[in-house]
């Protein structure tokens, strides 16, 4: 018999493609502003987020990126606009309801935000405890070998977080992220201090995620090629303001010279790359 | 009559008011402020379920047992060093036999709650000063709040909990250290029976010698608490913070301490 928790914690699944059609946004961010003393971050930010969709949020660094998703969660409080998440404005809600809308969604911290006194399996164990339904100990098991197997880590079950490499520490906490299956899940700067090859397999794994849960996600980055593998849609932000929002290919051809230098950067990187590659095995 | 500039929109900006400054007092008087704030906050919040039971379990464990070497040793040392040091003054006096009563006094009264609370100021306030700004550096308070955890339960109130409760028992565990070691200082120089020993310190120590003592170590593992988890939890980032968090707790959970003490012997004298 299928385990109430079990069957409660995993949300319906319809097909994303259908989902994202019927554009029913699970996010919605109208004019937000947010300063630090005189320094005016975000100035006016709108965003919206349908349901399945994967939204990327390119920018350069100190572009207010981080503090955007942080606001999402409510860890900062913006100064002007809203945000509704499920159709719930967060700063109308109550300390219960934004706890109750906190398990609906993930967060993966750039660092990873491990528990650095705790195992991975009390990592992983950790998020379970503020489920309403309190799973039995054999359902925390199989939950958190499903979560390590989701990201490649069975074998790192019984370790301390200081034990594993930085991709290791990454796909922990992603799955700790996922242990809840959220419905929104929130990347800041997934591949960020990785090496080219770990940060493509954390793109992928991302996009692995997506498919596997239908989650609607933003990811907040400055890594193009992760916002082409993961991501439905890319917006740009420049001085606290979005200036541009579309697909890969239609910003990769956009008649602004400041948006196509994003990706121009990123082509005349891959091509110095694939020659480097090229020459390696032509040796 | 006086004329302002005019700022960048235009209007005209009034010339800033001199005022005295003062740094020093300044960041105390903010900083006092703000610790009485949070202990207002861990008041309000200490009743409210849910109750992190395990996690009080478990920081009592730590706090208990990593101590409770050095608090032992530490006793120890201090009975045997008292009892020998005030040895040859009682002895001018001819009162050698009150040597173990004076000791108990001394260590019940004063010496073993002081003694333990100073060095679990510095191990146990330096540690969660730490262990804190550590999490919050890391992003790992944060974390817990967005998986729906109140960090400040699960984190603070258990410590400050955790060493109220720890303090006194470790107290308890120094002072049996010291009698101990005054028992060893007793017989260096003299033939002084176990039973003996005891039977001559503890006949001499009253109620007002065991009970005022022993409430006030739990103010100081309160103290020490609150203010290792304040400086921990509100620690800026960057690693300069946690070491800057460490150091801040050890020195003001330290000051408090004393402060606390002079308090509960001026306190404990109008009942004397």
């Amino acid at each position: 018999m299928e385990s109430p928790f079990l069957k409660a914690a995993t949300p319906p699944i319809e097909p994303i493609q259908e989902q994202i059609g019927q554009q029913t946004n699970v996010i919605e961010i109208r004019h937000l502003k947010k300063s630090f003393d005189d320094h005016e971050v975000l100035k006016d930010i709108s965003i919206e987020v349908a349901r399945g969709e994967t939204l990327a949020v390119l920018g350069k660094s100190g572009a207010g990126k981080s503090v955007l998703i942080k606001c999402i969660v409510a860890l900062l409080e913006p100064d002007a606009g809203t945000i509704i998440l499920f159709g719930k404005d967060i700063a109308a809600s109550g300390k219960k309801e934004q706890t109750g809308l906190h398990n609906r969604i993930g967060f993966l911290f750039q660092g990873g935000a491990l528990y650095d006194s705790k195992s991975v399996r009390e990592n992983l164990e950790f998020p379970l405890r503020n489920l309403k339904i309190k799973p039995s100990l054999e359902e925390k098991d199989k939950l958190v070998v499903e979560a390590l197997t989701n990201v490649g880590l069975t074998d790192a079950i019984d370790k301390m977080p200081s034990e594993l490499s930085g991709g290791m520490r990454k796909r922990l906490a992603l799955a700790r992220t996922l242990i809840q299956k959220p419905e929104i899940m929130l990347y800041d700067e997934p591949t960020t201090g990785l090496d080219p090859i770990t940060s493509r397999e954390i793109s992928r794994l991302i996009l692995g995620v997506q498919e596997k849960y239908q989650t609607s996600s933003i990811i907040i980055t400055h890594d193009i090629e992760c916002a082409n593998i993961a991501a439905n849609r890319i917006v740009l932000i420049r001085d606290g303001l979005c200036v541009a929002s579309g697909t890969y290919d239609e910003l990769e051809n956009s008649d602004d010279e400041w948006v196509r230098s994003f990706f121009e950067w990123h082509a005349d990187h891959t091509k110095a790359t694939t020659a480097m590659q090229g020459k390696k095995s032509a040796r | 009559m006086a004329h302002g500039v005019l700022g960048e929109n235009g209007k005209e900006r009034q010339p800033r008011r001199r005022r005295l400054h003062f740094p020093v007092v300044e960041a105390f008087f903010s900083d006092a402020g703000l610790l009485s704030l949070f202990n207002v906050r861990v008041f309000k919040t200490v009743l409210q379920p849910p109750y992190e039971i395990r996690e009080f379990l478990k920081q009592s464990y730590l706090i208990g047992n990593k101590s409770l070497a050095l608090v032992g040793i530490t006793g120890f040392i201090i009975g045997l060093v008292l009892t020998i040091q005030s040895r040859p003054t009682l002895a001018q006096f001819g009162a050698e036999s009150w040597l173990p009563a004076m000791v108990a006094v001394s260590i019940v009264r004063e010496i073993g709650p002081i003694i333990t609370a100073v060095i679990c100021a510095g191990k146990v306030g330096s540690g969660i000063g730490a262990e804190l700004s550590s999490m919050r550096v890391t992003e790992q308070i944060e974390a817990m709040q967005v998986s729906g955890t109140d960090p400040f339960k699960y984190i603070v109130i258990t410590r400050i909990l955790a060493a109220t409760l720890m303090i006194p028992v470790l107290t308890v565990f120094s002072d049996a250290f010291a009698f101990y070691g005054s028992f060893l200082g007793v017989n260096l120089r003299g033939d002084v029976s176990f039973t003996l020993f005891f039977s001559q310190a503890l006949t001499k120590l009253t109620f007002m010698d065991v009970f005022p003592a022993f409430i006030k170590t739990f103010f100081f593992g309160f103290a020490i608490g609150l203010i290792g988890c304040y400086k921990g939890y509100n620690a800026s980032t960057g690693t300069e913070g946690v070491g800057r968090a460490a150091n801040s707790a050890v020195v003001t959970a330290s000051l408090v301490v004393f402060i606390i003490d002079m308090l509960a012997v001026q306190i404990t004298s109008l009942f004397m």
